[in-house]
């Protein structure tokens, strides 16, 4: 057997199982008590008897600027996306800059400002913030930091266990774009018509599920890694697995020629505009009705459904066969987001 | 994407299953099977990816052949670039080859220890790197079959028109005919059938398979990579059986011509030299590789450099060599998804995408238990 690593290895931050296990053997063995248990989105804290969600995301991403958003845009969805799939109401950013020398002002000046627009469409303030400049070669253009305060929205209990077989999965809208659009945009194919990324808030859809929010089990923005990763993780170690149908996964044209020609599988890139929930049967139906009326759910659907072949995630394909929908392993995709 | 929609059309593949299962059928009639050995790498990843291996009938099994580039490159070829690595030189290379276990180590785990090791998309990267770093050796890891050599040799052709001087190819460069042959070879391989690349055809042409249809009796059957592309490359395969017939049969002519692609042999053989290869699994096969003609030597890393690659030693325990030889499935490996996972491979079908024991992992493991 060949020696283990003993160093940071770019897989260790793919998103996949290496990712998992670092997290798990570094992190959490050391800090893993109290709100970081369980490894949740965003953590539930108490001050003054007051609950709030709490959450920090690292953004990376090159190029700086992709079709459909830019590193700016993502800092704030990606964070405002944590705190609502917590069930959460955004309301408090913080923003942390670090800039490379060199890095042109006209460049900053597009990120700051999509970071304006963002904030201002999600309804939360930029509350505090930091700004360092490294030398040439010391990061790569820019890199982002934002913490995110949001408020719970009462009714929404959440959790993995909570899945029953029969429990309906739903996609709020098309699936891989984001990944997809900068994984285009790095690989020099900014072809017309090619994949736009789908960097958006998420916080509206959940509100509008909060009416059925009793009956609403799972909720997660699938990022790194995609849904094969959100879905694998929902049934590791649990007597449920999950069935999807290929037939109905929903994918933008572009997205997808772009996947054919690279090779991918599209279940294992990411989203950041994007949501996927478990919900009971019951509200299911209801759920798609209101999310069907707001923009960002024009294309919201049922991928499939909770059933008993525990810790499983199976694709049925449009040829009948199953096959299973694996993690991905190590570095899939580097610096994504 | 009606183009991709309308090769994994359900109300075609139903009556393609159907078709199988009579041939299937008339086939076990006669106490027949067929054992169809899918060469190439991307159609073991799509049989997997599409669950094809569910809709055939008992009797009709497929395994996998030699045709993952990856994985049939020897330990001692990641020996030598490791070393080269170690040396101060960068290393360009695609993705796979990161995790590939050499005698000792990987190259992933060089690059963590500091050396310059650096996943290009495309070849033609490494030539941007060249140029980007003109006081850095670069040296492109070069392997894979007639599909990728043009690409690759086309680097030595830009060298040579931009006076690149900085970047070289550690070269082992594998020929799909000679394996095929090999693998009839071995009394101990039994296979009826193949079903041939679709890119690597793209290049040679169906004509070279001509003698094993002639003198083995193999029926050789080209497809492509869509789900009822394969449907139909098995239902001719087994057509030929049923009826006692071996010949050469293209079904991907929306790619294959009938003389292959002259343009990309022309730039191979002007370049390239055939040479006696190392084949994990397969072992050493005469005139099987392609190596850098003489007068191209300054760019041939491993003359260069002098690096000798030697055969290098297998990770014990892993039955890759059986694996690649189609002798052997990976669920027959004790090591497979127990101490052998893509996150900490024990051999290189466990790490390349193309690999036998990956695609198994990744799309079957979980659904015989
Ligand atoms: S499962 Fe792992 S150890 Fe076994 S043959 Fe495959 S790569 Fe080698």
């Amino acid at each position: 057997m060949r020696q283990r690593e003993t160093s940071i290895q770019l897989a260790h931050g793919g998103g996949g199982v290496m990712s998992r296990n670092l997290i798990r053997d570094e992190i959490v063995s050391r800090f893993g008590r109290g709100p970081l248990e369980g490894l949740p989105d965003a953590a539930r804290i108490s001050i003054a008897g007051r609950e709030l969600l709490f959450t920090t995301d690292s953004y990376v991403v090159t190029p700086l600027e992709f079709p459909g958003g830019n590193i700016g845009s993502l800092a704030v969805h990606g964070t405002v996306n944590d705190l609502a799939v917590s069930g959460g109401r955004p309301r408090w950013l913080s923003l942390g800059l670090i800039l490379e020398e060199g890095l042109p002002f006209e460049v900053l000046r597009r990120v700051l400002d999509a970071i304006v627009a963002a904030a201002t469409a999600c309804d939360v303030r930029v509350a505090t913030g930091d700004t360092k400049v490294v030398a040439r070669g010391q990061c790569d253009g820019m890199f982002i930091n934002t913490s995110g305060i949001g408020d719970p929205i009462p009714g929404f209990r959440l959790g993995p266990e909570r899945l029953r077989p029969g429990d309906w999965v739903l996609a709020s809208g098309t699936l891989g774009d984001h990944g997809m659009a900068v994984l285009a945009a790095r690989a020099g194919i900014g072809i017309m018509g090619g994949p736009v990324s789908d960097s958006a808030p998420v916080h509206r859809l959940v509100e509008a599920a909060a009416a059925f929010a009793g009956g609403v089990r799972f909720m997660r923005d699938p990022t790194r890694g995609g849904i094969a990763s959100v879905l694998n993780e929902a049934v590791e170690g649990q007597a449920v697995g999950i069935l999807l149908r290929e037939a109905v996964l929903p994918f933008a044209p572009g997205t997808r020629s772009a996947a054919e020609m690279l090779g991918l599988d599209l279940l294992n890139v990411a989203c950041e505009g994007r949501l996927l929930m478990i919900c009971e049967p019951g509200v299911g139906e209801g759920i798609l009705e209101t999310w069907h009326r707001l923009p960002e759910g024009q294309r919201a659907c049922r991928i499939g459904e909770v059933d008993d072949r525990g810790g499983a995630v199976i694709l049925e394909t449009v040829m009948g066969s199953r096959r299973l929908v694996d993690v991905p392993q190590g570095e899939v995709l580097p610096r994504i987001c | 994407m009606k183009y991709v929609d309308s090769f994994r059309d359900p109300a075609i593949a139903a009556p393609l299953c159907d078709r199988l299962k009579t041939r299937g059928a008339a086939l076990a009639a006669r106490g027949g099977r067929a054992r169809i050995m899918e060469v190439c790498g991307s159609h073991t990843m799509a049989v997997g990816r599409h669950g094809i291996r569910q809709l055939l009938p008992e009797n009709v099994t497929l395994i996998s052949g030699p045709g993952c580039p990856v994985c049939v490159t020897a330990p001692g070829y990641i020996d030598a670039a490791i070393a080269l690595a170690r040396r101060g030189v960068t290393i360009a290379t695609f993705g796979d080859m990161l995790h590939v276990p050499g005698s000792e180590g990987t190259l992933g785990e060089c690059r963590s220890g500091g050396a310059s090791v650096e996943v290009c998309y495309s070849p033609r990267s490494a030539r941007d790197l060249a140029l980007a770093r003109p006081d850095r050796e670069v040296v492109f890891l070069a392997i894979g079959f007639e599909t990728t050599i043009a690409p690759v040799v086309s680097l030595v052709d830009l060298a040579l028109r931009e006076h690149i001087g900085n970047l070289s190819l550690l070269t082992a460069f594998k020929l799909v005919p000679p394996a095929l042959r090999a693998v009839l070879d071995d009394p101990e391989i039994q296979v009826d059938a193949f079903l041939c690349p679709a890119h690597v055809s793209a290049i040679i042409g169906p004509r070279t398979y001509e003698p094993f249809a002639r003198d083995f009796r193999k029926p050789c059957v080209i497809a492509g990579f869509e789900p009822l592309d394969i449907l139909f490359g098995l239902c001719a395969i087994l057509d030929q059986m049923v009826e006692g017939r071996a010949s050469v049969e293209n079904l991907y002519e929306r790619v294959v011509h009938e003389d292959g692609n002259p343009i990309a042999r022309a730039l191979m053989d002007r370049y390239l030299r055939p040479v006696a290869a190392r084949w994990r699994g397969l072992g050493q096969l005469p005139d099987s590789g392609l190596m850098l003609r003489d007068e191209f030597v300054r760019y041939d890393a491993e003359k260069r450099f002098d690096v000798p690659v030697g055969p290098g030693r297998e990770s014990p325990g892993c039955l890759c060599g059986e694996v690649i030889k189609g002798k052997r499935s990976p669920l027959e490996c004790p090591l497979f998804a127990q101490r052998c996972t893509p996150t900490d491979p024990v051999g290189p079908c466990m790490v390349s995408s193309e690999g036998t024991c990956s695609a198994y992992y990744k799309y079957e493991r979980r659904m015989r238990a």
